[in-house]
């Protein structure tokens, strides 16, 4: 089965009102491509799963967001996300703010097909109590009351790996995969992109599969984009792009995310964008980050 | 025993303290989120525990604590096995696990807030973080707090604007849990060290730091303490505490920590 598309029959499979899931972490291996795809799109009323980073303050800023489930939004080194952050003080955007553990156990149970998980993270804070969605029921085993944290069942997925094969063997080399192979099978479709198309013999020694970490099968569709985390990293390839987050954090102080838009995004094709940010050649040189 | 120091700075007086919390933890995973919590784990790791574990703040746990900053090209930083975000989960829900963190809001319950301030939940003045992993970190181990800010901003009147922490506060006690089933140790000051040892787990001032007196801090504390009749001076760094520490922090990103790096000692 061949799954190879463009970033373009990812989002015309996408609809209005959808729950996307996006995998990374703050600044790191974030399908950022697939991101300027949609932001370029009509798409809207999403509600968007992540450890987030510039994909929900881009989405937050163009206007896309219904609501975000998230624990942090964050860029590491800029700590507080500048688009986010804005959504968040002008009250524009709905939520669910859980924290990180508990999200990891919402995927979980919707990979399962499980209504809850139960757990104790979250009893006595106010996660309970902004967030009247979320329910505790009693143990049939024990005294105590448990939160039962719902599945987070997602419409799609959009995930950025380094390499991926034509039928969706998916591999992620860097340091960590954060919870992308639990947005893939939490997600009814999942849309990869990668840095790199390659045969499927590539996985046949087992230094390489073992970095595979959910089945083909979870995959709806392979988009190759090399480059395509940037301004997020991917590593060992590529760090995150330092003085380009700082370009995007500074617009929000002055002349607003249009302007910044305007300039990467809107009427440009992924190939302008990457020579408008230095060409892919800067992008493969970009530092891995010190932590 | 090494002898005490006498010029050191008041952050590495708060590394030398935040360290002393890990003394009696045994074998587990000890977390300092910024760079002197960080320094701290690492300071417990080299001399006072060296059974604790850490990680790279990244994917891997660590038989030795990487030094903070940039490393040199040839460093070899010291695996002993995989610890990605998702795995390190598992560890915070077995328990085995001490965490300092830095939140921005702290009240007498001892509850915490990371996430927003101000405002209205829906419409916050000030969007922060968000929740992170507080919450569970909170309810599943020990829980230490690195602030150093000590002012009634920080400390508040009452409540957290948003509690991303179980504190001892009954009303907020989930049922079938006890407040002795919750785990908070340690408030590192840029005033004083703190700790719940009071009636009803009131915060209790432990040891005030050289030159601050105890009304200064009553005064910058927005909630009632408990005040011990004797409160001795924060344990002085040693000599051989600080070697350790110019050893992990080459670059002496601690003396940037803290606003005009002050010393150890006030004047």
């Amino acid at each position: 089965m061949n799954k190879v598309m463009k970033a373009s029959d990812m989002v015309a499979s996408l609809s209005d009102g959808m729950t996307i899931g996006i995998g990374g972490w703050g600044p790191r291996r974030k399908p950022m491509a697939l991101i300027r795809e949609i932001l370029r799109s009509e798409l809207k009323d999403l509600t968007i799963v992540a450890y987030g980073g510039a994909d929900v303050g881009m989405l937050c800023a163009a206007g896309k967001v219904k609501k975000v489930i998230f624990a942090f939004v964050s860029l590491d080194f800029i700590p507080l996300e500048p688009y986010f952050r804005q959504a968040r003080q002008q009250g524009a955007i709905e939520t669910l703010e859980i924290d990180e553990g508990m999200m990891l156990l919402g995927l979980r149970a919707a990979a399962w097909g499980c209504p809850f998980i139960p757990t104790q993270v979250g009893l006595g804070t106010d996660v309970l109590n902004v967030n009247p969605e979320l329910k505790v029921v009693d143990s049939p085993y024990d005294e105590k009351e448990w939160l039962a944290m719902p599945a987070l069942t997602l419409d799609a997925a959009l995930i950025h790996v380094d390499r991926a094969d034509s039928r969706g063997v998916c591999q992620i080399k860097g340091a960590d995969h954060y919870m992308d192979d639990w947005f893939a099978r939490a997600a009814k479709k999942a849309y990869v992109s990668c840095d790199e198309l390659v045969d499927s013999d590539y996985f046949t020694p087992e230094q390489e599969a073992r970095f595979v970490f959910w089945e083909r099968s979870q995959t709806t569709g392979v988009i190759p984009i090399v480059g395509g985390a940037h301004p997020s990293s991917c590593s060992p390839h590529y760090g995150f792009d330092v003085p380009h987050f700082k370009e995007y954090a500074a617009s929000a102080k002055e002349g607003g995310f249009a302007s910044y838009a305007d300039k990467y995004i809107h009427g440009k094709t992924e190939i302008d964008y990457q020579k408008l940010v230095g060409g892919l050649e800067s992008i493969k040189q970009l530092p891995l980050a010190v932590y | 025993m090494s002898e005490f120091a006498t010029d050191y700075s008041l952050a590495e007086l708060l590394i030398c303290a935040n360290a002393a919390a890990y003394d009696n933890d045994g074998e587990i995973l000890v977390t300092g989120i910024g760079v002197l919590p960080r320094i701290a784990a690492s300071l417990a790791m080299k001399t006072s525990n060296t059974d604790i574990m850490m990680t790279d703040s990244e994917a891997w746990l660590l038989s030795e604590p990487n030094p903070v900053g940039n490393r040199p090209d040839d460093f070899i930083q010291q695996n002993e096995t995989w610890m990605g975000f998702s795995r390190i989960f598992d560890n915070v829900w077995s328990g085995c696990r001490h965490i300092t963190g830095g939140p921005t809001q702290m009240d007498r319950f001892g509850q915490s807030n990371i996430s927003c301030l101000g405002g209205t939940y829906q419409q916050p003045k000030v969007q922060m973080l968000g929740a992170r992993g507080f919450p569970g970190n909170s309810i599943s181990h020990a829980n230490s707090f690195l602030i150093p800010s000590h002012n009634t901003r920080v400390f508040v009147e009452g409540e957290c604007d948003m509690v991303c922490t179980i504190g001892y506060n009954p009303a907020r006690l989930p049922k079938g849990h006890q407040l002795s089933d919750i785990d908070l140790r340690m408030v590192l000051t840029n005033l004083c060290v703190m700790d719940f040892g009071g009636p009803d787990y009131q915060i209790r001032v432990v040891s005030l730091h050289p030159g601050v007196t105890i009304d200064e801090v009553i005064e910058n504390t927005g909630f009632e303490l408990c005040i011990p009749d004797i409160i001795p001076e924060t344990v002085a760094p040693t000599e051989a505490q600080l070697a350790v520490i110019a050893q992990l922090d080459p670059q002496n990103l601690r003396s940037r920590q803290l606003k005009d790096d002050p010393p150890g000692v006030r004047s």
